[in-house]
């Protein structure tokens, strides 16, 4: 690795839309951490709305436009497990439906060179203390995609772990999924909120301020109901407090 | 077409993908068969596991098995016995002079008489130490299924030399006895259900109760 | 004719599975039924597969034995049958339900018996065969604790392991209270909810019928090829009590079920116990290689079963739904079916299995079976505890682009519009940015206000019970435009 290596950003759609702090926070960390960020602005989304729904097709361009948008890029980064799973897991196998060789072939390319935010920061840059400064009481939720899919192990939590002022504390039943699901929130509501509901119930009992994760998605679905509930435990992804500092604080 | 002939047709149908004729070359299997646990003390394993099931385990020497046998069926207020063929002529010996009621399945009982007798004594064919199995396979000294499943106490005896460290090296002891065609039971601690809210309840239909005489060799 | 069984409840009235669904997360003390078993479950579970060092590579061993016989299954099926033959055991094939419960009553009849007693199977539940027999004049009972709680209950089953998962001890109480004495010996009086004094009346109960069947009908966890042996693990002794006692044993296989080899059992039996009861072993497994003279029944019939399986073994991308060894370990640790449980899946398999397998056995013809790949948040924890390696998720996500191409053939429908219009946008980042447009507009006019409960088709759903921050009034693409003039380097 250089000493400065070159970043591409994938946003990821939803926090590119919904939640940019998301993305900013990303690249003000990777700045401050000495990395040079590009964000292409071809890309778009890793498609899995509508591959996971079923609509294989119709998610065939969106991995023609990953690959197109990142063909030129070593590492390509996003604040999303979910969404990196989706990117090496899913690409691949919708060129396979393609029937599109070439595009297998870009697809897996493409996906080997992308990292969710914590693999980067541990793997690749060889980092877990980045110099974050967050003194508040903070609990932290695995994504199921980041821990299964992307399988990025407990990089959140060594990260976490450095960062000075913060109390960090367990949440209980922490594996067990929000509900959120994409489209399964939409297909089968009731199910869905009552997972999301134990979920921000075991997010109370910790007493923290925040619930952190390091996939925006979830985060919605938990904070909604934590919001709705007027509990006062707002929602922050890993990437707000990585880029936090001193200097944020004063 | 029969039955037989469609499935295989629809079987065919359904594996035309596959090129490669062989088994074993299509699809090679990364296991290594047969391999013995590190286990430190097997025997001590054994007993471990054994009790785990909450069966009682006594160890004995040689020339106190019969005495142990013996008081492994008074612990369990025994007074009627059925002894399998081929069941030690010594251990015989001592339970008749233990004052017990023995009966022999030759000619066989019936299923009514055997749910009649308090308990069954046998041998056992193989021990395996890293789950407490005991395996029989109703050679001589094991009796017929029906002996091991009726009477509602069962006293099993082990051979030290009969135990291996876990089931990989107990199927391959097994394996020569099931090419002949015998039946094998495996004995993990006695009869149990968790059907009920999870909770397990030691005792259904099997034998209630499964004490070992482990014998040193 | 007067039935000679409890009537079962019936898996017809279900209806798909979100709403059904909705039905089961009413029901208060099944979900406090349901919690308390499979965290109860799950935690031996993992301590069990813990105490392995090799459990990663003894599931890649399952796995692989298990496409080893799948890929060449004629020939496996083909040499058990003649093993088994050679040992003394009548081997019969059924294409379908049909064929299979017409072959078990024939027997039945052949032998002019009027009631067989059952081992817990799980093939014989998808065949429906005791309403078969019912139907024929032939009581068949149930002889597993939970199948027989189920039974007498008039109930379904709703998991594989545990049929009566959903029933707490109180409610068996009940149960045997009211129903034993209807049909045998009723349960002593009085009787606690203790599950040892519950499980005594079980023991008294079917003991009688044990000791006078003269057939019994089992199903089979493994049939080893080159051997013909057949292998049943259990608990109770319920199972030996039918592989022993009586004259006639039939057990009906599905094709699937075969290994190639006696060695192939060391694999099996070292992961099936822990990932199914979590303990390091069943109570009993019991392993027959045809007739045994003076031991055991006398006559012995398999009946080799397909039902559907060879669809799923049609499909490269499904297949692998056929290692499942019915373990229920991605039941317990699913939690939707944690919060469901089994019967919103409206068939003898529940949670993840049933959702991968019920739409490949039965096809995708109806919207019930059509809804079950999506019964799943696609979380992937039934992936990582499945001691034979079954893509789980990979499955569902499959099945739902069949269910989708299978709904979508003949006419276009509101959610493929959507998905198309999803796809024009995230086609190119220029379609996104203007989409985003309207979302910043959007968040101008909602200035910072969170979105609560409003009557918007589908947000509707999502909004009855979670609050939604209004959208920004600046993306981050114009953020970084913003912030770098010139656009991407």
């Amino acid at each position: 690795m250089n000493a400065s290596p070159h970043v591409a950003l994938f946003a990821t759609c939803i926090t590119d839309t919904m939640k940019p702090s998301v993305p900013i926070a990303t690249v003000k960390l990777l700045e401050r951490l000495g990395c040079r960020v590009s964000y292409p602005e071809r890309q778009t989304c890793c498609g899995q709305i509508m591959t996971n729904t079923g609509y294989w097709d119709e998610a065939v361009p969106t991995v023609r436009n990953y690959v197109r948008s990142f063909e030129d890029y070593d590492y390509i980064v996003a604040p999303s497990g979910s969404c990196v799973g989706s990117v090496r897991e899913q690409h691949p196998m919708l060129a396979r439906h393609a029937g599109d060789a070439g595009l297998e072939r870009d697809a897996t390319a493409a996906a080997s060179r992308t990292y969710e935010l914590s693999e980067f920061l541990v793997d690749v840059l060889g980092v877990t203390d980045v110099g974050a400064y967050f003194p508040h009481r903070v609990t932290y939720h695995p994504p199921c995609h980041s821990v299964r899919i992307a399988k990025v192990g407990d990089r959140p939590l060594r990260l976490l772990r450095e960062v000075r002022g913060i109390d960090l504390i367990d949440l209980p039943k922490a594996e067990e999924c929000c509900g959120f699901g994409g489209t399964f929130s939409v297909k089968n509501p009731d199910v869905s909120i009552a997972m999301a509901s134990d979920k921000a119930r075991h997010v109370r009992t910790t007493g923290a301020e925040y619930l952190v994760a390091g996939d925006h998605a979830c985060l919605m679905n938990i904070g909604g109901v934590l919001h709705r509930g007027r509990s006062g435990v707002k929602t922050i992804h890993l990437a707000e407090i990585l880029a936090a500092t001193e200097e944020d604080a004063r | 077409m029969s039955a037989r002939e469609e499935v295989l047709h629809r079987i065919r149908r359904a594996t035309k993908d596959v090129t490669e004729p062989d088994p074993v070359v299509d699809v090679p299997v990364d296991w290594a068969y047969g391999r013995p646990l590190g286990t430190e003390d097997v025997i001590a394993d054994f007993v471990e596991k054994v009790e785990d099931y909450k069966a009682a385990v006594r160890r004995c020497a040689p020339d106190r098995a019969a005495d142990t046998i013996v008081e492994a069926l008074q612990a369990l207020d025994t007074k009627s016995i059925v002894v399998p063929a081929g069941f030690p002529e010594p251990w015989v010996t001592a339970l008749s002079e233990a004052g017990f009621t023995l009966h022999s399945d030759d000619p066989q009982l019936t299923h009514a008489e055997l749910n009649a007798i308090d308990a069954v004594v046998t041998t056992a064919a193989v021990g395996m130490a890293d789950s407490g199995t005991i395996a029989l396979d109703h050679g001589e000294g094991q009796g017929r299924r029906a002996l091991t499943l009726l009477p509602d106490r069962h006293i099993c005896v082990v051979h030290e030399y009969q135990v291996v460290s876990d089931v990989p090296e107990g199927i391959a002891r097994l394996a020569p006895g099931l090419r002949e065609r015998r039946p094998v039971t495996w004995l993990s601690g006695g009869s149990a259900t968790s059907d009920i809210e999870l909770s397990r309840v030691e005792g259904v239909h099997g034998p209630r109760h499964l004490s070992v005489v482990l014998v040193a060799d | 004719m007067n039935r000679r069984t409890p009537e079962p409840g019936s898996w017809l009235g279900i209806p798909e599975f979100p709403r059904a669904a909705k039905a089961s997360l009413q029901d208060a003390e099944q979900r406090k039924n349901l919690t308390h078993a499979t965290t109860t479950i799950r935690a031996k579970r993992v301590v069990r597969a813990s105490e392995v060092p090799e459990w990663e590579e003894l599931r890649t061993a399952a796995a692989q034995i298990k496409d080893r016989v799948a890929r060449h299954l004629e020939q496996y099926l083909l040499q058990a049958e003649e093993a088994m033959t050679a040992a003394g055991v009548t081997v019969h094939w059924a294409r379908d339900a049909a064929d299979a419960n017409r072959i078990v009553a024939d027997i039945a009849k052949a032998k002019g018996v009027d009631e067989v007693v059952k081992i817990k199977s799980m093939v014989t539940q998808e065949i429906d065969l005791n309403e078969y027999l019912e139907a024929e004049g032939i009581a068949a009972w149930e002889t597993d604790l939970a199948e027989l709680i189920v039974q007498l209950g008039h109930d379904l089953p709703s998991h594989i392991l545990v049929p009566a998962i959903h029933r707490n001890r109180s409610e068996v109480r009940e149960i045997f209270k009211e129903e034993m004495g209807r049909y045998g010996r009723p349960a002593p009086e009085p009787i606690s909810d203790e599950p040892s004094e519950l499980a005594e009346a079980a023991r008294l109960h079917l003991r009688e019928k044990f000791l006078r069947s003269k057939m019994a009908v089992s199903g089979g966890n493994f049939i080893v090829a080159d051997t013909g042996t057949l292998v049943i693990v259990e608990s109770e002794g319920n199972g030996r009590m039918c592989l022993t006692l009586p004259e006639t044993l039939v057990s009906v296989v599905g094709i699937e079920k075969v290994l190639p080899t006696l060695e192939d059992l060391e694999v099996f039996l070292k992961l099936l116990p822990r990932s199914s009861t979590g303990e390091r072993m069943n109570p009993y497994t019991s392993m027959w290689t045809g007739v045994t003279p003076g031991d055991g029944p006398q006559d012995l019939h398999v009946v080799l079963l397909d039902n559907g399986r060879t669809n799923v073994l049609a499909d490269p991308d499904g297949r692998a739904a056929l290692r499942c060894i019915r373990c229920s370990a991605c039941l317990n640790i699913c939690p939707v079916y944690e919060r469901v449980g089994g019967h919103a899946y409206g068939s003898p398999y529940p949670g993840p299995i049933g959702a991968i397998l019920g739409p490949q056995l039965r096809g995708m013809g109806d919207a019930n079976t059509r809804a079950l790949p999506f019964a799943s948040t696609l979380c992937g924890a039934c992936n990582d505890v499945c001691p034979v390696r079954i893509p789980f998720t990979d499955i569902l996500v499959h099945l739902r682009h069949k269910a989708v191409e299978h709904k979508t053939a003949k006419h276009p429908t509101g959610e493929q519009l959507l998905m198309k219009g999803a796809g024009w946008v995230m086609k190119d980042g220029r379609n996104l940015a203007s989409v985003q447009l309207g979302t910043r507009f959007a968040g101008r006019v909602l200035r910072g206000k969170s979105l609560g409960p409003m009557p918007i088709p589908l947000a509707s759903r999502w909004l009855q019970a979670r609050d939604v921050e209004a959208p920004p009034t600046q993306t981050f693409r114009q953020w970084w435009k913003d912030e770098h003039e010139g656009g991407a380097k």
